[in-house]
């Protein structure tokens, strides 16, 4: 970092706006809280003096020439990026821009099948289209792992005309990708690797995590300052990287272009509390980032120990990785296993919140997550410990095994704006073999899609989804739940 | 000069005490510790702006806390307490020959050192040989214990700040777990007179009752204590806290009390109707924990 990391632009014009007493005859309305005086009771005076909108001190979103283009200066600064723009539309608008960038219609973008439902979306919108990677899936934990090098290379030389590689850094549950690996092999062959780091904010700040996306000279990535970072939530930031280096033979992104992207589809009136809480946590991520993220870390790891302890129950470390699927882990991250208690990991996280007051971020069939950043404690850690042993002596059962989690290859027929704008029509399930789903269907665990829009639908599916329903996996996204009728394209 | 020590109890209400001088002021990694002179209550202690003891009343709830599960288990070995810091619960129990180890567990060793250099009169029963202090958070040190002790005291301070893990339900349940099967826990349980300590006092309650098989609730009258009227929780595997009162044993050990006496032991357990029902609409509410088919006992 070579800039001033104390400053904060934005917050700073704020604090100056807010200090000039201006009469405001702009927009928003209720004209720093006085016209809607229950809503300025509720979220307080000074919340509502500072939603204001673009005006000369304050920079304009859309076309930044003042404040604004300072803190995203400092925040590609803080990130070791090229440029980075601040997104007030959640990091699902960083990754269509990423998508929208790197792809037109009809382009392929190689993504691992667990990849976010925001990036199918993006290219419905594109009409890019997906070339699927099998990530993979813990058989044990059930859960999705990343793409391993060896399949993204195959991936890339049945498709050499595919632009871009898309990676998730980490996952969910802190599995991380051969991320350097993807990168120099992708820009050997032309490609740009565009990366979700939606739950790897913090990686950037931390010698004791993960590559961040940045580092390993990717060329785009999606980063959630709001998860990790201590931002407001749906702020986020859209980062672009890369090198000219004589291997990248993958074209430079011109930030410009990424600016005309984002202005295709984000608001013209952002929101200057999503936009100065971006900019005052990026100053404290760039100050005491490290020192944060280590205490983050080291709590976690207290965690882990404490509840392997207690016995039957598996918090999951750096121990689970081998190289290839599980390249790397996000130690930030607690995934706890607990299916030899004889409880689902749902289950689990019912139970935390309905009898012991503490909401868990995630339960999936084998496993709850409990996700820690900047403001957590380790007495509020020493509560979920003491729950955890008391499920156990409550609630405990005999051990549950693992569900099934078979990857089926899929065919992918129509792109999914294709599938998506198509006529449909609703057929049994039974009988649908052949024809192409617009429906998008996934199985938890591990979390995997089994159908997207566009999908041919074959018997092995077909076999797979009954199979999966039998055997009590949840199935969701499907219309039908029960999956008797299934839409198709006509 | 007209100095003051002032806590509001409500919003609405506070109590003021006139001080002569501050004795100590510092923060520790956990809270603000302060030490008064004032001429009514003598020396005090604050937590965080909040009145833990005065010189004047302290020996009203430390004895209420030490003695009612005293004179019931008819053989305490093994004691934890948990909290306690300025040792006026450890004073009261180093009375008692038959105990043999008491182990204290207090988050915050800072006030443990400034019990002992400005509140002597509490901090005294650290000397005795029988008592090793733990400085880490109890919820921790009570999850690594199991079936090992016959008494826990929790002398906790309120439901905020560095003192809430001792007011959930997890914490309960691993004290009942470090309990033998005979064993007692009685727990500061706040007040049932103003509306937020109420409510504490109601969800202390019903979690050790989801813990516990009998669980009761006795009363102390506390002067410096938000309203004056202030309650315990008796918590146990086996004895009833009257029926199995031993009032005639207690007695023949001749311990020296100011506020305790068998007969005020059997008073403490009748509480005022609006208090019982406060506790009985928590002992009615559907719970799903397994524990508590053992049969609940109703107040």
């Amino acid at each position: 970092m070579t800039r001033d990391q104390a400053r904060a632009p934005i917050a700073e014009a704020l604090e100056e706006y807010t200090s000039e007493r201006v009469v405001p005859f702009d927009v928003p309305g209720h004209k720093h809280g006085r016209g809607n005086p229950e809503l300025t009771a509720f979220l307080g005076e000074r919340t509502m003096t500072l939603d204001v909108n673009s005006m000369k001190p304050l920079d304009n979103l859309c076309h930044p020439v003042s404040v604004i283009k300072e803190a995203e200066e400092l925040a590609a600064d803080a990130f070791g990026a090229r440029a980075a723009f601040f997104m007030v539309g959640g990091t699902t608008s960083s990754v269509q821009a990423m998508v929208f960038t790197v792809a037109a219609r009809g382009d392929k973008i190689i993504v691992p099948r667990n990849v976010h439902r925001s990036v199918i979306n993006a290219m419905v919108l594109c009409g890019a289209v997906p070339v699927y990677v099998d990530p993979g899936a813990h058989e044990q934990l059930g859960i999705a792992l990343g793409m391993t090098l060896a399949d993204v290379e195959k991936a890339i030389l049945q498709n050499p005309e595919a632009k871009a590689v898309f990676v998730n850094n980490p996952t969910y549950y802190g599995i991380c990708s051969d991320l350097s690996g993807i990168v120099k092999l992708a820009h050997a062959h032309g490609m740009q690797v565009v990366v979700d780091e939606a739950h790897g904010t913090h990686l950037s700040f931390s010698d004791r995590l993960p590559v961040s996306a940045m580092a390993a000279g990717a060329d785009m990535a999606a980063v959630s300052m709001h998860k990790s970072g201590g931002s407001l939530t749906q702020s986020a930031f859209l980062l672009v990287g890369g090198d000219s280096s004589e291997e990248n033979r993958a074209p430079e992104i011109s930030p410009a272009y990424v600016r005309q992207i984002i202005n295709l589809t984000q608001t013209t009136s952002g929101s200057y509390l999503f936009l100065s809480s971006l900019d005052l946590s990026r100053k404290r991520l760039a100050l005491q980032g490290k020192e944060l993220f280590d205490k983050v870390i080291d709590m976690a790891e207290y965690a882990r120990e404490e509840i392997n302890g207690i016995g039957g129950y598996y918090a999951i470390g750096s121990e689970l990785i081998d190289g290839k699927a599980i390249c790397d882990f996000d130690k930030t991250k607690l995934v706890i296993h607990t299916l030899p208690i004889g409880l689902a990991g749902i289950e689990v996280y019912d139970l935390l919140r309905d009898e012991y007051d503490i909401q868990m971020e995630f339960g999936d069939f084998g496993n709850c997550l409990a996700y820690l950043s900047v403001g957590d404690r380790v007495r509020d850690l020493e509560r979920l410990v003491g729950a955890l042993s008391e499920i156990r002596r409550h609630f405990g059962k005999d051990p549950l095994v693992s569900l099934p989690n078979n990857y089926i290859a899929p065919i992918v027929a129509l792109s999914p704006q294709e599938a998506f704008y198509a006529d449909t029509e609703h057929v049994e399930f039974s009988s649908s073999v052949g024809r192409i789903s617009a429906e998008s269907i996934m199985c938890y665990p591990p979390g995997i899609p089994v159908l997207a829009p566009g999908e041919k639908i074959t018997e092995e599916v077909l076999e797979y989804l009954r199979f999966a329903q039998e055997k009590g996996c949840q199935i969701t996204g499907a219309e039908d739940s029960s999956l008797r009728t299934i839409r198709v394209v006509k | 000069m007209d100095l003051w020590f002032s806590e509001f109890h409500t919003p609405h209400v506070k109590l003021a005490i006139s001080v002569d001088k501050q004795l100590y002021s510092g923060k520790s990694d956990f809270q603000q510790i302060d030490v008064f002179e004032s001429p009514e209550f003598g020396r005090f202690l604050t937590l965080d702006g909040y009145m833990m003891l005065t010189q004047k009343d302290e020996f009203i709830y430390h004895e209420m806390m030490a003695h009612v599960p005293m004179c019931v288990h008819p053989n305490v070995k093994k004691v934890l307490i948990i909290g306690a810091g300025d040792g006026g619960v450890v004073r009261e129990l180093v009375q008692y020959d038959c105990i043999e180890h008491i182990d204290v567990v207090e988050i915050d060793e800072d006030v443990v050192k400034v019990a002992k250099e400005y509140l002597p009169f509490t901090a005294c029963g650290f000397d005795d040989p029988r008592v090793t202090c733990h400085f880490e958070d109890g919820l921790k040190y009570v999850r690594h214990h199991n079936n090992e002790y016959d008494l826990i005291l929790v002398d906790s301070t309120d439901p905020f700040g560095p003192g809430e893990g001792l007011f959930t339900k997890e914490f309960y349940g691993n004290c009942y777990t470090a309990l033998k099967e005979d064993g007692i826990m009685v727990n500061q349980n706040e007040s049932p007179f103003y509306a937020n300590d109420a409510r504490a006092m109601q969800r202390a309650h019903k979690r050790i009752h989801a813990n516990f098989p009998i669980c009761r609730v006795y009363q102390a009258h506390i002067p410096t204590y938000p309203s004056g009227h202030w309650l315990f929780g008796f918590a146990s595997k086996k004895y009833h806290p009257v029926r199995d009162m031993r009032a005639a044993d207690w007695k023949a050990l001749g311990i020296e009390t100011k506020y305790y006496n068998t007969n005020l032991h059997r008073g403490a357990f009748a509480l005022p109707n609006y208090v019982q029902k406060l506790l009985e609409a928590m002992e009615e509410l559907p719970n799903n924990d397994t524990t508590n088919t053992l049969g609940g006992e109703k107040a």
